[in-house]
């Protein structure tokens, strides 16, 4: 077995300590930094992604191979940096003004950054002013929303009426999520998606910004 | 009229492993691999150590919890809490809170990428946080009937801020009648609490009939949970 194949399965398995071993490996063996990542890490955590979608996995399984995720990232991002590779895409991400709960975003941040996104999260009790804010400063491709209340799901609506004040709605994607939510409350705000669970963001995304 | 401070020992309020395999949305019918038990039975002794529950209950005439209900004036036109508390025989503001470090060490196992222990000890928290309540709960049902004030055809039922049409912003005046900063509990300008494993209301006494309600109300369609359903269910069999 390759290297990079050895690589994308210590992290289906969640062994971080080999995924960090194996990355150092393969970059002391000359392997392609690209290489690595999609081949190695990504391709992994897509792997991941789709058995957890087919319920042959459970969260858990799917965190653990995160963790390993990041092992290599951590050592595959200098040489990101200084090769100038680019991420596939940005995401502003951020529990809504009001909510204070955010596991449910962690975790998507965290399915987003395994398929090779960039993430910056905003944390909780995110004003609109602040999603858009760092959505313009970053220029990120996608803002992401998260809300347990339903009380606090409005100031999902006032973020897509900002967005369309500050006219970046469109530019710049928007997609929600949460326990109280629904597809058709996304449509009713204008949102460009609703996302069940880390897995269906990460299609979803790939899927508004054609990287699918 | 009662108030009391219940300390909750940990042990009385500890999931079972199926209860926070379940909030990782594993089935009870399921095997989970080796390393998904290890990381449930890890996450419950960590609640085990970090868990401090707490409660308190303080019991609230009638028209004075009306004040509370109304709040801000925020409420939804039509709630099923109205109607319900007009008809009660016996009301009872109540917080509990599983308190901080728990919620610290969640945040701690995320921040060092330690996601699947801190996920697990999320969902072992939420369902203490949830055990607490039912005790604060079965504490004062047990109150009640000890002091012949409800009897077999009488029940309780607890309904939160945020939920069932009640606005969150009730939080602050429930919060200024309970004053559950005693057992560690603040509550911040959006009207969450903190310590966030923590959950407030009412507890509604009375007649077991006059809980019974739909879930047709236009917000009952954003509820993804309609647990209003299990809960009036296990009232009828109390």
């Amino acid at each position: 077995m390759g290297i990079i194949q050895e690589l994308s399965e210590s992290l289906q398995r969640g062994d971080a300590g080999k995924v960090a071993e194996l990355t150092r490996r393969a970059i002391d063996g000359g392997l392609d930094t690209k290489t690595i990542l999609d081949d190695g890490l990504i391709a992994g955590m897509s792997v991941v992604g789709e058995r957890f979608k087919s319920h042959e996995i459970f969260l858990p399984d799917v965190l653990l191979a995160a963790r390993a995720m990041v092992a290599g990232m951590e050592i595959l991002k200098p040489l990101l940096v200084r090769e100038g590779i680019p991420a596939i895409g940005k995401v502003v991400i951020g529990t809504v003004q009001g909510d204070l709960h955010d596991i449910g975003k962690n975790l998507v941040a965290i399915m987003l950054k395994g398929a090779g996104f960039e993430v910056i999260d905003l944390g909780n009790d995110v004003s609109p002013q602040r999603f858009l804010d760092a959505a313009q400063k970053e220029n990120a491709h996608v803002i992401g929303m998260s809300a347990l209340l339903t009380t606090t799901m409005p100031v999902m609506k006032a973020v897509v009426d900002l967005a369309k004040e500050r006219g970046v709605h469109g530019r710049t994607r928007i997609i929600v999520g949460g326990a109280p939510l629904s597809a058709d409350y996304a449509r009713e705000i204008g949102a460009d998606a609703y996302c069940f669970d880390g897995t269906s963001a990460v299609e979803c995304v790939k899927k508004l910004l054609g990287r699918s | 009229m009662i108030r009391k401070i219940l300390q909750i020992p940990a042990a009385e309020v500890l999931p079972s492993r199926g209860a926070v395999m379940g909030g990782q949305g594993i089935p009870r019918w399921t095997t989970p691999n080796g390393k998904i038990s290890q990381l449930a039975d890890d996450a419950l002794s960590l609640y085990g150590e970090k868990a401090r529950p707490a409660g308190i209950l303080m019991e609230i005439p009638r028209d004075e919890f009306g004040t509370v209900f109304q709040g801000r004036g925020s409420n939804e036109e039509e709630s099923p809490v109205g109607p319900i508390y007009r008809a009660s025989d016996r009301l009872a503001l109540f917080a509990v809170t599983v308190g901080e470090a728990v919620c610290a060490e969640i945040s701690r196992l995320f921040r060092h990428n330690d996601f699947a222990l801190g996920s697990m000890l999320d969902s072992a928290a939420s369902e203490g946080t949830e055990m607490a309540a039912r005790a604060v709960e079965d504490f004062y049902r047990t109150h009640l009937r000890d002091t012949g004030m409800l009897d077999s055809l009488g029940g309780t039922l607890c309904f939160s801020p945020g939920y069932c049409g009640w606005h969150i912003s009730a939080q602050e005046a429930l919060f200024n009648a309970l004053r559950p900063g005693e057992i560690g509990i603040a509550l911040n300008e959006s009207f969450l609490m903190q310590p966030l494993k923590s959950i407030s209301g009412v507890i509604v006494a009375g007649r077991k009939e006059i809980f019974d309600f739909e879930d047709t109300f236009s917000f009952c369609r954003d509820c993804r949970t309609h647990s209003c359903r299990d809960r009036i269910s296990s009232l009828l069999e109390q």
